[in-house]
């Protein structure tokens, strides 16, 4: 292990401030991380417990745990916390605030207060959502999609939830905008766009998305509440308003949403893959471009969301059609990073389990979506479970488990302490084991024709409700377990040193933990990103 | 029921959706066990121990082509093959017997040429069927899975779906689409019966009075049957069915009391609907319909639950 001249790190270094206000008002980009790393792992805990919570309800066909209006309450709140406060915020927030500047060799973001005052929309955004939950008419029971007419009549507190997911919209845009300019002014002295590490290209794609799309759900949120007080018919018929018109706007931006939260998450695989094969990444610059084609092409298929809406034939084939060439980036990506290992020297860590088992969920999910995007079998599992089991297989098994491939990976470089790998080999066992059972068994009774969003459900799907329901708890407690050896490591775990994998991106090079200013002296970069000798 | 069904033709939609899927599922499970096998394969070939040195390969033009083209091609053969099934569904023939289908929270009403209502969707079996489908209040989706057809029902808005029924028997109708409270119990069945049994029990009906048909209009108009079903199950109030000369239990000012639900009864609810509240429901939840409602609609209303037995 590499010894470490001694220094004052970002942990230590309050810069004067006192106990909590040393975080919540610092604007160093590591401690803003940490500040998110701290409130979406809680609201992912609530958010899972929610969904735990579904599972348990449909254990059993007929009402066992709760009511139908808890149920559909349950299923939205679920949906929001976990859409907009977890996965979309998620990679970039967290890994992409601690590590983008030093993996490009800068002392932070370019607008370390914009940065700050983003992670307060983001708290503001997230006690909106709560508040929803509790106060008023009860929580909102309309889906975390707001369909409108029924988003615009139902009595719960719709309102809020709008306005909750609007202001997480603007801190999701001034993330992004943060990122840009970072990624444009800021590289280190020769660092050219194709020496760029593979993770912070992601975020530059990502970020484009963030600051593209998202003020076109801002402007939808906003329609709803026009609607809902002045009676302005966007939407509902009954004012005159076209429904259809507002599940083009909600797509426009949520299709495209799914891109915010996976790109990063590929780019995190594509940093883990070469450390631990200890080679350089296969075909660099089609993985670094083909994040540009899917941020470029993944703005024309929201259609795909509507193929039995009553669109017009002509838009059904045309959004099919791009959907399906919008695979074939993803597609590049999974055989670039597989022929990594090949002639590889690999060294299966906890890192590398979860990376692996990402490209393996990651297949099975983008492979599905090709069923949901071709127009005759779309027909059949459109609004099943089959969907269901689809976008957990995107969304977690590609999101969640490249966030956890993240936190074993970069856990050591933030928090100095390396946590018991054999447990935490262990709970990525039960974790992936838990995933397979929880969702493997809605693809099956989704093309049974069981629809999705139901509170009960006809006995010939009881079986594989039930055996969902125990994956569910196989998971939670891989999670759980996951989750207590990591906090465990920061007081038990042994010192991580420098570099504990291996790795040759720039945050391997400075002090563990970084100092807050990142680099004494700024690297000047003179070769490809990932060159191992 | 076996597992997928495939091609057994419950209707004539059945070959081309089970078709793509098959198309799909086949080239999707041989590059997901062909990938995988290759990645553990390489896993367990070149680690550390057995490989200690990786050798560094940066890329291959040649691959990054193979592995881009070739997706390509297999990607449009089943777009291809997914348009195929696809575009029969919006080919409706001629001769398609035309049944109006009326959405609404949350129930189905299938109404067919000859005026006839029914709460579930009647078929003769080998006959083209078109399904206009409509919704008074907010979005739904008719689905019939072993029929392979589902789409949406929306307010205001010509939606419509066919196929041709080719076996006899019953099948599930389901709602797919969100739209509330009951949304998962918003079901009805198809029932497939042979052409001349068919006539017979679409000829077999009472033409409804106009008045009780006006009395369902405004309960769906004003949203009652959110919370008063039709059907007998208990939601936010009691229930509509049977509800006619039944007797109630209610509290006036916290006093039990027993009454019959007569006409009188049933103005004085929708007019005053807390002055008497049934036992076992919530008062001050309804409002007065006083205003809402002109008192020749309320006899409507009156009149249409009198025949909700
Ligand atoms: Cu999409
Ligand atoms: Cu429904």
């Amino acid at each position: 292990m590499e010894t470490q001249k001694s220094h004052l790190n970002y942990i230590e270094d309050t810069q004067g401030r006192k106990g909590i206000f040393a975080w919540i008002l610092s604007t160093d980009h590591k401690r803003i991380g940490i500040l998110y790393l701290i409130s979406i792992t809680t609201f992912f805990l609530v958010g899972g417990l929610l969904g735990g919570l579904m599972r348990l309800e449909l254990a059993a066909p007929g009402e066992t745990v709760m009511d139908a209006q808890t149920y559909n309450g349950l299923f939205t709140v679920h949906g929001i916390i976990m859409i907009f406060m977890v996965v979309i915020p998620g990679l970039g927030a967290v890994f992409g605030n601690f590590f983008l500047p030093i993996m490009i060799g800068a002392r932070d973001v370019a607008f370390p207060k914009l940065n700050l005052f983003s992670w307060y929309l983001y708290m503001t955004g997230a006690l909106l959502a709560v508040y929803s939950q509790f106060a008023g008419t009860g929580a909102p029971d309309t889906g975390w999609t707001f369909y409108a007419p029924y988003s615009t009549d139902s009595s719960t507190n719709v309102i809020p939830a709008v306005f909750a997911a609007f202001v997480l919209g603007f801190s999701s845009i001034l993330t992004g905008l943060n990122f840009i300019v970072t990624i444009h002014r800021m590289r280190a002295p020769g660092m050219t766009w194709f020496r760029m590490p593979l993770f912070p290209w992601s975020l530059y794609a990502t970020a484009w998305i963030q600051v593209l799309a998202t003020p076109i759900v801002g402007i939808t949120l906003m329609m709803i509440v026009a609607e809902r007080w002045f009676q302005i018919g966007f939407f509902d018929p009954a004012l005159g308003g076209d429904p259809i018109l507002y599940q083009h706007l909600f797509w426009i931006y949520s299709h495209p949403a799914v891109y915010i939260m996976i790109l990063p998450a590929m780019g995190v695989i594509s940093e883990i893959i070469p450390t631990f094969v200890k080679k350089a990444v296969f075909g660099y610059k089609a993985i670094a471009l083909s994040s540009i084609a899917i941020a470029g092409v993944g703005y024309f298929v929201w259609g795909h969301h509507m193929y039995t809406s009553g669109m017009s034939g002509t838009a059904r084939w045309f959004f099919s059609f791009l959907t399906f060439i919008v695979a074939v980036p993803s597609a590049i990506k999974v055989f670039n990073w597989v022929s990594t290992m090949y002639k590889g020297s690999i060294d299966v860590r906890t890192p590398f389990l979860y990376a692996a088992s990402f490209i393996f969920l990651f297949m099975i999910g983008g492979l599905t979506g090709l069923v949901l995007g071709s127009l005759a079998s779309d027909v059949h599992v459109h609004d099943t479970a089959f969907v269901v089991a689809h976008f957990h297989y995107i969304i977690f098994g590609g999101m969640g488990f490249s966030f956890f491939a993240a936190i074993h990976y970069w856990w050591p470089k933030m928090f100095g302490k390396m946590y018991n790998e054999f447990k935490a080999n262990v709970a990525w066992l039960i974790v992936f084991i838990g995933f397979n059972v929880l969702y493997f068994p809605q693809f099956i009774i989704g093309i049974q024709g069981m629809p999705r969003r139901y509170f009960d459900y006809l006995p010939q799907f009881h079986t594989g409700h039930l055996i969902s329901s125990i994956g569910a708890a196989i998971l939670l407690t891989g999670i759980v377990m996951m989750i207590v050896n990591l906090m465990k490591s920061r007081k038990n775990g042994n010192p991580a040193g420098i570099n504990p994998w291996g790795g040759v991106t720039l945050e391997w090079t400075v002090p563990t933990p970084p100092p807050v200013e990142n680099f004494d002296e700024i690297p000047t970069i003179t070769e490809h990103p990932y060159t191992f000798d | 029921m076996n597992f997928l069904q495939i091609f057994s033709g419950a209707s004539n939609m059945v070959e081309g959706v089970d078709r793509s899927f098959v198309v799909i599922f086949g080239i999707s499970l041989f590059f997901l066990i062909g990938i995988t096998g290759v990645m553990v394969y390489f896993i367990i070939r070149y680690d550390k121990k057995r490989n200690p040195k990786a050798t560094q390969i940066e890329g291959s033009n040649t691959l990054e082509i193979v592995w881009t083209v070739v997706p390509l091609v297999l990607v449009m053969v089943m777009f291809y093959y997914g348009y195929r099934g696809y575009a029969k569904m919006r080919e409706v023939p001629d001769d398609a017997m035309n049944i109006k289908v009326i959405a609404y929270m949350w129930d189905w009403d299938f109404e067919y040429e000859n005026g006839k209502v029914s709460k579930d969707l009647y078929l003769p079996i080998d006959k083209p069927i078109k399904l206009n489908l409509t919704s008074i209040d907010v979005v739904h989706s008719l689905y019939i899975p072993s029929f392979r057809v589902k789409e949406d029902a929306v307010p205001r808005k010509d939606n419509y779906l066919w196929f041709i029924p080719q076996m006899e028997g019953e099948y599930e109708v389901l709602c797919t689409e969100y739209c509330g409270l009951r949304h998962s119990f918003m079901g009805a069945k198809a029932i497939v019966m042979k052409q001349d049994n068919f006539n017979i029990w679409l000829a077999d009906f009472t033409p409804v009075d106009s008045g009780t048909i006006k009395g369902l209009e405004i309960l769906r108009a004003n949203a009652c049957i959110g919370c008063h079903s039709l059907d007998g199950s208990k939601l936010v109030g009691p229930s509509f069915q049977g509800l006619f000369g039944a007797s109630r239990t209610v509290l006036v000012d916290g006093v039990e009391k027993s009454v019959i639900a007569d006409e009188k009864y049933l103005i004085h609810s929708i007019k005053e609907p807390n002055a008497e509240v049934v036992k076992g429901y919530p008062a001050n939840v309804m409002q007065s319909y006083t205003k809402l409602l002109t008192d020749e609609q309320i006899t409507d209303v009156a009149n249409y639950l009198k025949t909700l037995k």
